[in-house]
């Protein structure tokens, strides 16, 4: 019996490791490739690279442009989601604080609306803004991003801020504080762990986004760095060490910022999910 | 009446302090585009020309009578059939063998299934067409497996399971991590005690975990329906739609038909059809949701 499940066991494990290799195996592929030419790479994408060169990583770095889609990936992005975190909590302050029909109209609406996909708008969305010669801009890219991410975070914050007691407020009102004041002072402190769970959901989102950077910012300074990948892959598409090395740069950012989240991470996935 | 005026006038700026940002960005990026996308679905315009016409329900005629947006319709149909069926079985197997068990190195396990789902799409489908196009097809030649010596990316009969594979392998830690969490939900007692009246362990998995575990199920098999019929970006890098259109899901007909066929009224028209469709699939899962809560 023991031994049955000893057997068990370690079958499970050999299943488990196994199909966790099969999982990393492209991530191990590209990164081993990486360092390889095109020529050892045709011969055998398997081989380990005869020398640990970065001529490769340095190439590709400066034909992408790296530095400048990275800076413009970074500034949409921490500029978006600082937007959606700040002005979404205080929209859900007001909506949950305050019964006027007005406020119940709106957030009725912003719910409703996470039934509409991107698809539904980009056209129209392109059409207007393309009219007013808005594009190819990145602050209008992260007013649109602010106008895509309000409505989750509107929802998510008012259900947490539902289950604050009022007393805290009436507490700090009656010490003089201002609206305004109580809200930053002691309501936004209490929303912690809320936002950063919708921090990590809207990082993991605008970083990686492409539809939408790529119908609204044209030109090539002003691209982000999935866009930029995928242009790049579009010209070097048959010089495979400098497209694997463009590609562990792109994912590199990403893997070092969920090592130093990861808890985070995997909890505010799922909140999101489940209340989504 | 002057009270309230003043009145009216403070509860406006205490608005406009609170709300005023989000409900201008919420109107002109959400709202508008999409009030004047179903205008745009009764017009001709090109996305040129500044004039054009009026042409009442003529668009939907042409979506109702273009075969390659029904094509591309059933083959997205398709792609999601398969895809929800596998993710959620093998994120669930996932969840479940690294639940509950002693598994050595737990954490590693379930942080590398995840980690597919913290890249973008674009990302995922460049490194999987190297797989495809180079890798496989390498591995095919070496050792003589027939079905791998040519790449799946040129042919039509298996250019549709790239996309496959690579959503299930994209998706399935990700629906891993609801399921754990609705795993770690289930009261320990009640296994033990299933145990201890001699339940054995697929008698409890069957008996116990599975009915529980309904709500979840609902949760990640939508979830993976609605992302289905919004795929774009792996579709477009990982095979662009090709070889001969065989792989083109329905988020790229629409783009294509409106940025690059330039037909914004007919493109327009048919991204309202995927709305109705997403809209209804999530009024489901809403449905199906107060459901059960009603009955638990």
């Amino acid at each position: 019996m023991k031994a049955l499940r000893r057997a068990l066991s370690f079958l499970r494990h050999l299943l488990l490791y196994g199909l966790f290799a099969v999982y990393l195996s492209p991530f191990f592929l590209v990164l081993i490739n990486s360092f390889k030419s095109r020529r050892e790479i045709l011969s055998n994408p398997f081989g380990l690279p005869p020398a640990w060169s970065l001529q490769n990583f340095t190439t590709a770095f400066q034909r992408m442009g790296f530095v400048p889609a990275f800076m413009n990936s970074l500034v949409i992005t921490v500029c978006s989601v600082i937007g959606i975190a700040v002005f979404s909590a205080m929209t859900a302050y007001l909506f949950v604080r305050t019964d006027w029909r007005f406020n119940k109209l709106m957030f009725f609406a912003m719910v409703a609306s996470m039934l509409i996909p991107f698809q539904a708008i980009m056209i129209p969305l392109v059409r207007i803004y393309g009219g007013l010669n808005l594009l190819n801009n990145r602050w209008i890219l992260i007013y649109m991003y602010l106008g895509f991410g309000s409505s989750f975070a509107v929802f998510l914050y008012h259900g947490f801020i539902k289950s604050i007691p009022k007393e805290l407020e009436e507490a700090a009102m009656i010490d003089g504080c201002s609206r305004l004041q109580v809200f930053f002072l002691v309501v936004f402190p209490l929303l912690k762990s809320t936002t950063l769970s919708l921090i990590i959901l809207n990082v993991l989102w605008i970083w990686n986004d492409f539809l939408l950077p790529s119908l609204v910012l044209i030109s090539a300074n002003n691209r982000t760095l999935p866009l930029t990948t995928f242009y790049f892959h579009g010209t070097y598409t048959s010089d495979y060490g400098l497209l694997m090395a463009a590609l562990m740069l792109t994912i590199l950012p990403v893997i070092i910022f969920y090592t130093g989240l990861q808890k985070h991470i995997i909890r505010g996935v799922m909140e999101g999910a489940i209340k989504a | 009446m002057q009270a309230a005026e003043k009145r009216f006038v403070e509860k406006l700026k205490t608005y406009l302090l609170f709300a005023g940002p989000t409900t201008l960005v919420f109107i002109t990026v959400i709202i508008l585009p999409f009030l004047f996308g179903i205008y745009l679905t009764f017009t001709n315009w090109d996305g040129i020309s500044k004039a054009y016409t009026f042409v009442s329900f003529s668009n939907y005629k042409t979506v109702f009578q273009d075969a390659a947006f029904w094509t591309s319709f059933l083959r997205t149909v398709k792609y999601v059939f398969y895809t929800v069926i596998l993710v959620n079985s093998l994120g669930f197997a996932l969840a479940y063998a690294l639940t509950g068990n002693r598994v050595w190195g737990q954490n590693l396990l379930r942080t590398g299934f995840f980690v597919p789902n913290l890249i973008g799409g674009i990302i995922l489908g460049l490194v999987w067409r190297f797989i495809f196009s180079n890798v496989l097809v390498y591995l095919g030649r070496t050792f003589n497996i027939g079905f791998l010596s040519y790449s799946w990316l040129a042919n039509p009969h298996k250019a549709l399971w790239t996309l496959v594979i690579v959503s299930v392998w994209q998706y399935s830690g990700y629906m891993m991590i609801i399921f754990i969490a609705g795993l770690s939900n289930i009261p320990r007692e009640l296994l033990e005690a299933a145990t201890i009246d001699g339940a054995t362990g697929f008698q409890r998995l069957r008996t116990i975990v599975l009915p529980l575990m309904v709500p979840a199920f609902i949760v990640t098999v939508f979830l993976t329906i609605q992302r289905g019929f919004m795929v774009y970006d792996v579709n477009l890098a990982l095979t662009d739609g090709g070889p001969f259109k065989t792989t083109q899901l329905i988020s790229m007909h629409v783009y294509e038909k409106a940025f690059l066929a330039q037909q914004y009224g007919v493109g327009q028209s048919q991204a309202f059809f995927l709305f109705l469709l997403v809209a209804a699939i999530s009024l489901t899962q809403v449905y199906f949701t107060k459901k059960l809560e009603v009955e638990v």
